[in-house]
This record gives structure tokens, sequence and C-alpha cells, in this order.
């Protein structure tokens, strides 16, 4: 049998640290970039509303409203340049897509908060 | 020209460089290909390398396909041996399914029969051109042959929606000129992509990745060499 060798390429550039997340978590990506010569680290704050693909085409879509403008931004999982995700809290959601909140403003984009689960 | 390698298409993908930028790739699995033949401009006419890629199981192999990689004791060798001639040197690897040649016309090369060509030949290598057979695609219709724009949709066109329209003018030429391009055969012809990319080469597991695409189906055999475009 042939090694899959599409797997090989690919299992070497995942990350060695997969992100953990859920739909509906309110996140801080830290994304490098660099400026020049200088690298600096710069926070992307939001709601993550989406996550799509799998493998090394793997994405999650961040949502935040800046001054008063819906913004979201894609980031592929496995890239080298997110340096760290920090999960600020965990939303209640009932679907895998949240992309409803688009077309909510104000309070109404808030997720209720998900509390641990309580042991019986 | 030094010699190059044969591989197999594997598949397209995504990688991240050193810069954490992405590149689109082409998975190339390269290698390893046994030097078969040394060929020589007295005995041949010409100079060239033969290679070899893939193992073919030896029940499918025709006998000259296994004289091509060993020496078969058989008849036609023991005349020869009589009549004091020197046998060639053969690779003694199993046969293999695919056989190319290099020219070398009179370049340097190192290769000997029997070794084992791999992808560090493109190591130091930072574009190579890939050669391979593209998909065919049948008989094809001038949209998808030649990128004509076809017909309206609606104002009045009737199931010509895809036609090319005028192919020429009237009595005077009265003909159409040739090379008018049309309807016909498409694909499944030898494709040369040049300067690529080599992003990778691993010599332990017999992968090249170069970015961008590469012709061909995937699982189809490919001819990579050193570009000689800068």
């Amino acid at each position: 049998m042939q090694p899959n060798l599409m797997k090989i390429v690919e299992e070497s550039n995942l990350r060695k640290d997969p992100l953990e997340f859920e739909i509906g978590d309110t996140v801080d990506v830290h994304t490098r970039i660099l400026e020049g010569t200088k690298e600096r680290i710069q926070v992307f704050n939001g709601v993550i509303i989406a996550r799509r693909g799998r493998g090394m085409g793997e994405t999650f879509t961040v949502r935040r409203i800046i001054a008063g403008e819906g913004v979201e931004r894609t980031f592929p999982v496995n890239s080298p340049k997110i340096s760290k995700l920090d999960i600020i809290r965990h939303g209640v959601t009932r679907r895998a897509k949240l992309f409803y909140l688009r077309d909510r403003v104000g309070k109404a984009t808030r997720l209720a908060e998900r509390r641990p689960k309580k042991k019986d | 020209m030094p010699v190059g390698l044969l591989g197999r298409k594997v598949g397209m993908t995504q990688v991240y460089v050193e810069s954490g930028e992405l590149e689109v790739v082409t998975v190339i699995e390269a290698g390893p290909c046994p030097v078969l033949q040394l060929k020589t401009e007295d005995r041949d006419g010409y100079e060239a390398v033969q290679i070899g890629f893939g193992k073919k199981p030896r029940r499918l192999a025709a006998r000259s396909e296994r004289g091509r990689v060993a020496n078969i004791n058989g008849r036609v060798q023991k005349q020869k041996l009589e009549a004091g001639e020197e046998l060639l040197p053969k690779a003694d690897c199993e046969p293999p399914v695919y056989v190319r040649e290099f020219r070398t016309e009179g370049e340097e090369h190192s290769c000997e029969v029997g070794q084992d060509l791999t992808v560090a030949v493109f190591a130091e290598q930072s574009c190579v051109d890939v050669i391979g057979t593209s998909k065919g695609r049948g008989f094809a219709g001038v949209m998808k042959r030649h990128n004509f724009q076809g017909q309206r949709a609606t104002h009045g066109v009737k199931r010509v929606h895809r036609h090319g329209g005028s192919i020429g003018m009237s009595a005077d030429p009265a003909r159409v000129f040739k090379g008018t391009r049309m309807a016909g055969r498409y694909g499944g012809v030898q494709i040369t992509v040049r300067n690529l990319k080599v992003v990778k080469a691993d010599e332990g597991n017999n992968i090249l990745l170069v970015r961008g695409a590469i012709p061909g189906p995937n699982g189809g055999m490919v001819i990579i060499r050193h570009t000689n475009k800068y």
C-alpha cells in the first residue's frame, strides 16, 4: 500500500498546539504581523460565529462591532501567525453558524453565558 | 542540462512557508528513479540517461521489460557472449512502469547505471519545469476550448447559446481561413509548465512540493526537469 503522501505533507503543517474553541465563544485572537522588520502582536477581539473546512483549509470567523459597523475576520486555524487565542467567555448557542447575529444590532447580539455543567 | 526525475502527481494542497505565508502547492511523488542505461554517441548515436519510475509486478512485466533491468540468461545473451560481445551493465532493479530519457549532449553528469536518483537533485534548485499530459476533455465546444463568449441567453437567441458565431466572411474569400478556432478535441496533450518554484524537496518521503498547478489528473505521470528559464 502506498503511504498517503498528501497526509504526510499536510500533517507536518498542522499546528502542534491545536486551537481549542467553540462556536459562540468570545475570544482575543493574537496575530503576529510584520511591520517593516519589526514584529508585533495585534489583537482582534470578537465572537466566533463560524468554523468551516478541515485539515489545512480549516478557518474560523470572528465578528465584532467596531464604531457601529460590523467587522468580520476569517483566520486559518493552522496559521503560524496566530500566536495565541484567549477565550474570554463561552456563549450559549443552538447552532453551528451564528450568521443570525449579522441581522442584529445592540443588545440583541449578546449571547447568554454558558455556565459549567452541573454535576449530578 | 542535468538529469531530472519522473514522478506522479499526488494532488494539490496548501502549506505554510517559513514566513508564515500560505503557499499553494502541488504534491509530486518524485523518484526514486533508477538509472537504467547510459546512451552514448558511439553506440546509440546520441547521449542520454535513461531512467525509470514505479515498480511493475514481475508477473506483468514482459520479458523484454525484465531484460531491460537485469541480465536474463537467455539465448540472445549466450549468442552475444559466444561472439565475444560485452554485455551492457544493468540496473538490477524491479521493472519500472515508466521509462524516459534525458538527453545530455556531452554535458557532465555523475549518473551510473543502477544508481537511484532522488529529489535531492532538486534540493539546491529554486525552480523546475514540469511536463505532463493534460486532462483529456474529449470533443469540446468553442466556449470550453477557446474561451469564446457564446451568445446571449435571451433577446431572440435560439438554440445557439454556446455557439461561436461567424467563422468568416462571404463570397470573398469564399472559404474559411486555416487555423480558425472551432470545436474539436481538447486536452490530452503534452504540456510543459515552466519555472515552478520548489517549495520543498523531502528526500525521506520522496516528496517534491512545487508552487502552483501542474498538468494532468492526480495519479498522472510527470517529468520534472531543471528549468533553463531564469
